[in-house]
């Protein structure tokens, strides 16, 4: 059998590599697509806890599915101002939406 | 080692390998793509801690709306993509110093608690999946949190459609 802890190593992991991607890419969807990597990570261990304490208390499953629906808000809303943002200044680099930069 | 173990590596191995690639790649669609890869061995684990349920909806909902949604966005912004000379900025060596730190802070808590290897597992009831629904509208346990989830995909997607629609 896998111990608990493996998944969470493997969590750790992934989140890492997902921090990497929002603190270092460029183009602002690539950050938005870390930002999904670390709520995966986040997700794996919520339902690694469920399974490993009291299957019977659904606590760790009702997070993970409450993540589920704030990731899915997030992408509709982060992308959308993405698309508009691009719309108006034709640029999607984070590092060229320097509007209000004082 | 036995065959859940086995599993377990190969989707470790298929998570961290393609969660890379959604880093590091040049071009948006195919970091995209990588996505659906990383999003599917996570979908793989769900399977191997008997959420059956919550890996039907990581194939449903990430695979099938959210990768999807991020394929659309790179579609409509494609025109700057690769023609860049890096994707990525200049802080690029702090934040890998930033997520190797916090990769050995999480692994040394996680380290520190002493999960042991042979701990009894309790089984998963069969009738999870009612438990589940009834703990998501039972008053006693879940249903606030249901129905602000609720409210705020509403509002996600009202917000949405009004910042991108075309004012003109």
């Amino acid at each position: 059998m896998i111990p608990l802890s493996w998944y969470l190593y493997l969590s750790a992991a992934l989140f890492a590599i997902g921090l990497y991607g929002v603190l270092a890419r460029k183009n602002a969807i690539a950050i938005l697509l870390g930002i999904e990597l670390m709520l995966n990570a986040a997700n794996i261990n919520l339902v690694a806890f469920w399974r490993y304490t009291d299957p019977a208390q659904m606590a760790g499953q009702v997070f993970a599915i409450i993540v589920f629906a704030v990731a899915a808000a997030e992408v509709a809303v982060g992308l959308s101002l993405v698309i508009s943002i691009y719309r108006a200044r034709k640029t999607v680099i984070a590092d060229e939406l320097d509007l209000m930069k004082w | 080692m036995d065959a859940s173990q086995i599993i377990f590596f190969l989707s470790a191995a298929l998570i961290l390998v393609s969660a890379l690639f959604v880093v590091t790649a040049r071009n948006l669609v195919h970091a995209a793509l990588w996505l659906i890869a990383t999003l599917f061995g996570v979908a793989v684990l769900y399977v191997l801690l008997e959420a059956g349920f919550l890996a039907v909806v990581q194939v449903v909902v990430y695979i099938g709306a959210i990768a999807i949604l991020f394929i659309f966005a790179v579609m409509l912004t494609r025109r700057d993509l690769l023609s860049q000379s890096s994707q990525t900025n200049a802080n690029w060596p702090v934040a890998l110093g930033v997520s190797a730190l916090s990769l050995a802070a999480i692994a040394f808590i996680a380290r520190g608690f002493g999960f042991s290897l042979d701990r009894p597992l309790a089984p998963v009831p069969t009738d999870s999946l009612e438990r589940l629904g009834q703990a998501l509208v039972s008053p006693q346990q879940f249903v606030l949190p249901f129905e602000v989830a609720s409210v705020l995909l509403v509002a996600a997607l009202v917000g949405a459609v009004y910042v991108a629609m075309n004012k003109k």
